[in-house]
This record gives structure tokens, sequence and C-alpha cells, in this order.
């Protein structure tokens, strides 16, 4: 199969504005003749939606959720990344196209990454107009922060809670064309399989999971707005619905599943206290603006902290390894998520991970509060202030900076950060990797087309913070409705497609076979049982760091817990009834799958870049080794029961010139 | 811990539900959430049908878990959805009843799972500024107050959980109506259409059976949010200046 991009030629800066100017369009008369299919109504999804049915064509959207609103995007917290330069400090959309393309260490492809640069500018305003409640200066006009890997301030942001007023700014938009009978809404539908009429992608098979039936739905084109992947980890920050499956089974009928391995481990979460958790959460990254990580420097003490003999305070300052700032004077604490997480797993390998699961390290404020509590008290004109001073006046700037935070940690753990150093671990976060598609957002598979997280093009092979709420709502917004132009100016001669032809009934009876099997195994074992070791091995193999002899053995591990699964696994009720049990094992069925191609994946790449870390390849120091020369290349899977295939999509650069991360 | 748990169960919206008993051992670190799948682990062990209800990102945003626990929405911590509380706030040897939200217009679909499709409804009936994609001029070119948006802000915070509504014993979503109707009437962007907005909203809210408002004040207090009652007051005032006012 030969790979087309299908990007435009000319000039990266005017590739886009030119590409858009002389597509092809569908004429309004022929919009409200054409149905389009959106999956998922996330960021990317309701933004696609609701600008569809604004165009006017005729849309259904689908949700497993009981609403569109509780999307998973809605926890995103730090903000949202656009070239506004409205700080004056030399931002520019080629800054934030050469941050992007370089965080991703580069492994996206230039045009893509640049068109979501320019477009970044558009969603802001769009938002404002909407009534997204952005943060403001005194003088009305809107605020700034900076984030991780950049030198300017471009992030808009809405207290901690960016996401969920994105998210409803465009769930009110979709829920305007809903009421305007634009948009079909189905909430409490899963989609659990893709239908193909004569190679193009014309319509899906839905469960109502209230009443289990099956359902056929015919469109045009369907386009996958269905978030990551990250919950094949089955401990991650992602909500404990987000799924593969409509990914997966898309790649069932044949779409390719573009570098799976490619994953982001966020460094800074509560860590996991228990066998029996099932989630975990995150605390912002601008905690380590002020807060120092280290572990204790001898096993013994990090024992006697993980039994309760002792507590961090009982550690002397020489006793202490800030393994950060030892290892990057240059950046200390600041270092990129993939860099500080992967020294916080070598810290826990060495033993000494602080709690009882060895799997902690310390992030410690005490010299901030000290920092802050003594400029406090020279400002205020205090003379000599003795400890107790300078300590309440420091927690009171802290507190400032980021209470919510650590009222979060405080419901979470019972600890008080401010007297005890948090405890944090790294946690899967993001998936870079999915759906394979060109500049058109198209997959292989005419007429299906995939946005936000679910699809794979922006991010390389690690994304900056505040990027992916960026890319969800330039993709739903700002991209696809021109670019489904180019699939649907060809099919508005195509009547509406018939949901009885022959196709539909295959796929549906095949769903319906796929579920009765999980049902009639009748085992002894949960769906979570299984979804928990799965976990466990992608974790073990496929995380942090992977070697080839680690992958290969995860890869049969998997293999032997599918076969597992499909002879003990407990499913309880029937088909035709509401049975979450039963949404939970088709999942796990497809995460299974996924799992594995993700070890395939990263066994094929033999080098070290973004996010994924072979321990074979890295200098030295223990630094990540890309190689240029043989890995310049997207890795897009055709599935395969037992030998997926892979199909290279050879990366240009063209403007900018590949370099070595240091932040030594 | 050794708990107690007296847990509704229904099997559907028609059917009569009773409250069932179980005891489960629970760690003081888990999440309520985490001690219910202690509890259906349990058992599917048994081979028993596990307790449906709603849950999805378990950091206290997404709106979907919704627990009467002792009575209680979202159980007895200020501030707190079901997912973010914690067992350390309950003995051992503890009884919790767990029931789900109770209102009208929140009918029980399964067990602990109810259908608050209603407040999309309610959203839906105007709850946006009508502007299509690529017509917002530059996003600067009109200040806003910063206080002002700090206000509207804390209106939008809203999760849609329905807790307000689970309090109320008038069964009432003022406080979830007049919060949507604050976040958009106080900012710029959404004053061109703030009185149609409110009234089509009220309208709607009526039209699904919630209750009226008695200035009881359990919505404030129960919700994890803890979004202010004095959106109530606000969208009141507003809806007596749109219907007493000629322009339409």
């Amino acid at each position: 199969m030969k790979l087309d991009s299908k990007i435009p030629k000319g000039d990266l800066a005017t590739k886009w504005s030119e590409y858009r100017g002389t597509m092809n369009l569908v004429a309004p008369n022929n919009k409200r003749r054409i149905e389009i299919i959106v999956v998922g109504t996330g960021l990317a999804g309701a933004s696609a939606a609701a600008t569809f049915g604004e165009l006017g064509y005729n849309v259904k959207a689908f949700t497993f959720h009981d609403s569109p609103r509780r999307a998973h995007s809605i926890a995103a917290q730090g903000g949202i990344n656009a070239a506004k330069n409205y700080q004056n400090d030399g931002d520019s959309v080629y800054r934030l196209f050469y941050d992007t393309i370089k965080g991703g260490d580069y492994r996206s492809r230039e045009a893509n990454v640049h068109r979501l640069a320019e477009v970044s500018t558009e969603i802001i305003d769009q938002c404002v107009a909407q009534g997204v409640p952005f943060a403001r200066e005194y003088g009305g006009l809107l605020a700034n922060r900076s984030f991780g890997g950049v030198q300017v301030s471009r992030t808009f942001y809405a207290k901690g809670q960016t996401g969920q007023q994105l998210l409803l700014g465009a769930y009110q938009a979709l829920s305007r064309q809903i009421s305007l009978g634009n948009v079909k809404m189905y909430n409490r539908h899963e989609m659990l399989d893709l239908v193909k009429v004569d190679g193009k992608a014309r319509g899906i098979i839905a469960r109502n999971l209230l009443t289990g039936e099956l359902e056929r739905h015919a469109a045009h084109c369907v386009v996958l707005a269905s978030g990551g992947y990250g919950n094949v980890f089955y401990l991650s920050t992602n909500a404990m619905g987000s799924n593969v499956s409509a990914a997966w089974r898309s790649v069932k009928r044949g779409a390719l599943m573009a570098n799976p391995c490619f994953t982001q481990i966020h460094p800074t979460c509560i860590p996991v206290s228990g066998d029996y958790q099932s989630k975990l959460t995150l605390m912002s990254e601008s905690l380590r603006n002020d807060g120092r990580v280290w572990v204790p420097k001898s096993q013994e003490d990090a024992q006697a902290i993980a039994n309760r003999t002792k507590t961090a305070l009982d550690i002397a300052e020489e006793d202490r390894d800030y393994y950060l700032e030892r290892r990057y004077p240059a950046f200390g604490n600041l270092v990129p998520r993939d860099v500080a997480s992967r020294a916080a797993k070598t810290a826990c390998d060495e033993g000494k991970g602080v709690n009882k699961t060895g799997l902690a390290v310390f992030l410690d404020f005490a010299a901030a509060i000290e920092r802050y509590g003594k400029a406090e008290a020279t400002s205020q004109r205090i003379d000599n202030p003795d400890k107790a001073t300078i300590t309440r006046l420091g927690e009171a700037v802290v507190e400032q900076k980021y209470g919510n935070l650590f009222e979060m940690y405080e419901k979470i753990t019972g600890e008080n950060p401010y007297k005890m150093p948090m405890k944090i671990f790294p946690a899967v976060h993001y998936t870079m990797g999915g759906v394979w598609v060109d500049y058109n957002l198209e997959t292989n598979i005419p007429g299906l087309f995939a946005l936000g997280e679910a699809n794979f093009s922006d991010h390389g092979a690690n994304r900056l913070g505040a990027s992916a709420l960026m890319q969800g709502l330039a993709d739903g917004y700002f991209v696809i409705p021109y670019t489904i132009g180019q699939f649907l100016s060809n099919e508005i001669r195509t009547p509406n497609i018939n949901p009885d032809l022959p196709e539909f009934k295959q796929a549906e009876d095949e769903t319906k076979v796929r579920l009765q099997r999980l049902l009639d195994i009748q085992g002894n074992q949960s769906v979570e049982s299984f979804h928990k070791r799965l976990g466990k091995i992608m974790w073990e193999y496929c995380g942090m760091s992977r070697n080839a002899e680690g992958l290969k053995k995860g890869r049969q591990m998997i293999r032997d817990l599918k076969k597992e699964f499909y002879s003990d696994v407990f499913v309880p009720g029937t088909q035709e009834e509401y049975n979450p049990e039963l949404e939970k094992a088709a999942r796990v069925a497809d995460f299974m799958e996924h799992g594995e191609l993700m070890m395939v994946d990263a066994l094929d790449r033999n080098e070290s870049c973004g996010g994924h870390f072979r321990e074979e390849y890295q200098t030295p120091e223990g630094e990540a080794m890309r190689n240029d020369n043989d890995y310049t290349y997207v890795s897009a899977w055709e599935w395969d029961d037992d030998n997926p295939i892979l199909h290279k999509e050879e990366l240009q650069f063209e403007n900018v010139e590949l370099k070595t991360r240091s932040y030594k | 811990m050794r708990l107690t748990l007296k847990v509704w169960r229904q099997k559907n919206g028609n059917a009569k539900g009773s409250l069932e008993t179980h005891q489960v051992e629970a760690d003081e670190h888990m999440s309520f959430l985490e001690m219910m799948d202690v509890l259906n682990q349990q058992l599917v062990e048994d081979k028993k049908e596990p307790v449906a209800f709603e849950h999805d990102c378990r950091e206290g945003i997404c709106g979907s878990c919704n627990m009467v626990i002792n009575g209680r929405p979202h159980g007895p911590m200020q501030g707190t959805t079901t997912c973010q509380l914690h067992m350390r706030h309950f003995k051992d040897g503890d009884t919790i009843v767990v029931e789900p939200w109770r209102a009208k217009a929140f009918p029980v679909i399964k067990d602990l799972v109810v259908d608050r499709s209603a407040f999309d409804r309610i959203i839906q009936s105007g709850g946006y500024v009508s502007v299509n994609t690529g017509q917002a001029p530059d996003g600067n070119s009109i200040p806003v107050e910063k206080d002002l948006s700090l206000m509207a802000m804390d209106a939008a915070t809203c999760i849609g959980c329905g807790a307000c509504v689970a309090a109320c014993p008038n069964g009432s979503a003022m406080l979830f109506t007049s919060a949507k109707v604050s976040h958009l009437g106080l900012l710029p962007q959404g004053q061109v259409e703030h009185k149609k907005r409110t009234q089509s909203m009220v309208a709607q809210m009526d039209k699904e059976g919630f209750g009226m408002c008695s200035n009881v004040g359990a919505c404030e207090v129960e919700c994890p949010k803890e979004i202010s009652i004095e959106n109530i007051a606000r969208m009141n005032r507003s809806y007596i200046g749109s219907v007493l006012s000629t322009d339409k």
C-alpha cells in the first residue's frame, strides 16, 4: 500500500491558505442532502458536529456518555496554546510550529503542524465569542501564562478548568445545532463496527446502551473523534470509559494505526496507593516551577519512610538526592515530561521509592516556602523574622499560587502538602499515536476521517503542554469542515445510503456474534481483573522504558492473556439490556489487540525518541538516542492477527533542521 | 475497615426498587467509588449482577457520578463529588445507605443510574451564544471587566451533575439553569440573547417537570462546585425584567 499524505505543494507558510482557497466545495443545496456521522463528542467531535450543522449538512452524532458534556476533554486543566502574540514577547505562527515540531522530537509532519499553528489564533476568537470565560487582566484583555518547553507566554486558560470551559463552549454550539434540527444526537450509543460499502466508509453499527439494541446508521461518510487509548494501561489519568474501540474497529476494517507506541507519561501524578486503585490523578506540571524533586540517597532511608518509621523531615539535607538538579543542572526540575518521568523511574528502580509500593518520589515545597517567606518578610519590613513567621508567610504565597492543587492533593491522600512533601509518580496521560490520516484528516479508507487525539498527526513522539486542546478544536472547527469537501464534493450524486444493504446486515450480525461470544464464556474471572493484568503487562514492558527482549515477552504475555480471557472471563446478563459489564468486556477485548500492536510497533522502532525510550538506544549518560537515518518515518500498521504489516510514510523536513534535544 | 452497605437496587424504570444489604471490606485510602468497585467485584465473583452506577473521570469534573449517601447528594463532605469522597471520612463498622438521585425529572434507569437528559434539553433551549464557526471577531476586540469574567467563570464551573435537583425538596433545577443564564448573561458576548435565553430556558425547565424554587438553599449547600444561590436571584431578576419588558 502506498501512503499518500496529500500534502499540498508550495511554501510552508502559505500552503494551507492556498489549498483552502482552491479546494472543492459542496453547494448549500447539496449539503442539505448529505449525511455525516460523527463518533465521539469531545472537543474534536462536538466542534466538528456543530460546524457541519452550521454549514447545512445532516449530522448524526454519537456518544457512549449520557451527555456530550461528559467527554474526557472536560478534565484538561492547564490551558490552550495560540500564537496570538498578545504579550508582544516574540511569539509567532512559526515559533509555535517550531516548538511543536521540536517538542515532538521530529516525528510529526511539518505541513500539519504548521496548519495547526496557523488556525490556533482563530480558535481563541471563536471560543471568546461563544462566551468561554478565559482569564483576563485588569484592563479587560485576555491573560496568558507560560508552559513547559517554550520561552513565550501563549497559553490561554480558565482557572485550572480550561478543558471544561472549552468543551462546554463546543457542547453549547452543538446543543444549538441539535435544537435547530441540524444534528441528531445519539447519547448512550456506542459504535461497535464500521460499515464499508464498495470500499468507502458508509456507516456504523451502534449499540443503544440502554436497551442493548444494535442499530444500523448510514451516511455518506464517517468521522471518528473518539479520543486516545491511554486506558490500555488500565491505570491512567484518562476517564474510566475512555477506550480504543471505535478506532480499533475501524482498524479491523482496514484503517491503519500509526505510531501506536508513542504514549505520553506525565511525571507528576498522585501515586498508586493500592491494588484497588482505579484511576490516577494529575497534579499540574506548573508545580515543578517551585517544587524540588528528590529521593533519599540510601535504600535504608527509603525503606524506613515506606514503613513509616521515618518521615521525609527526618532525612537530613546531605542524605537527599535531588536527582533532576544533579543530572540536568541547566533545566533542573523543569526538564520536559518524558525526561522527568524516566528519571523518577530510574530512582525507584534503584530501590529508593518512598511509599509502600516503592513507586513514588518527593516533590518538596519547603525550599520555596522558605524563599517566599523570607521575601515576604522583607517586603513587610519584618526584621529578623523567626522560622514560624517565615513559614507562615511562605505558605500563604504558595497557597495563592497552587492552593486548589494542594487542596485536591490533600483530599485524595489525606496528607498536608504544606507540611510534608508531596509524593508523586509518573502516569499515562495522553497518546500521540492514533489512526493514520492524510493532510485532509482522511484515513486510508475513503470517507473515514479521524480527528483530535484519535488521529496521530500533530504531536510526533511527545506532546507539549496545552497543545491537546488546541489540536482537538483546530481539527473540529477549522480543518475538517473544509477538507471533508474534498471527499464529499464527489458524492453529491450519491443518494442516501441504505442501511438495509447486505454490508450493514453482515456487520450487525458479526457484532451480535462477537458480543454473544463474550457472554457465553461464563468463566470465573471478572473483566476488570483482565484489564488490570493487561495494564500491568503494558506498564512493565511497554511503559516508560522498553527493550527488545521485554517487548517480545510482553507481546507473548498479551497473547496468552487473550486466550485466557476468551476461555475464562465472566460477563453477566444478556445483550438485550443495559449491561455495563458487557460494554467493558468488548472494550477490554479491543485493548488487548491494540496493546499487542503497541508492543510490535515499539519493537520495530530501534531508536529512542520522545515518549518512546528503548534502553538499547541511549547515550552513556542515559539520554535518548534518536536514529534519524533509519527511523524518520511514520509507522502505519495494518492489523493481522499474527503478523501486523508495516507501511512507512517517510517524513520530509524541508523547513527545520533535525537536532538533538539536550537539557544538561 | 468493615462496612455495611444498603444499596438501592432497581431492575429498570418500571420495576419497584428496594435496598439490598452487603458487607464490604474497604481501605481508608479508597475513594467511595473504589469501595463500590470492591462490592461489584464481589458480586461478579459470586456470579451476581453488579450494581449499576455512573462514573467516568473520577476527578470531580465530568459530573457523571451521582449517589445519595446517607441522605446527602455526594455524601457528607462540602464541595466534593462522590468520586472525590474518600473512605477515611467513614468509620470501621459504619452502615452506609446509597441511593440514586430522587426527582421526578430524573427517572431511574437502573439501580443508581438516572436519566438526566432533561439538563441537555434545557441547554438546547437557549444555553448558548448564537455564533457560527468563523464569525468571531478578534478575541481582544471586546474587553471584559476582570471581576465580571471571574463571576461568569464561577457560574460556568457547574458540572451538570444534578445534585442541586436531588437536594431540593421541590426537585427544582433553578441552580443549574441560573448558573448557565448567569455565566452567559454576565458576559458581553451573551448579552444580545440574554432576555430570550432566560425566558426559553425557564420555560423548558418547567416543561421537564422540575419543581419551583422556594428558597430552601439546599442546592447551594450540596453543590459539589459550590455554585452560589445568587445566580438564582440574578436569573429571577432577569426573568421578571424580560417578562415585563415591552421590547421583544
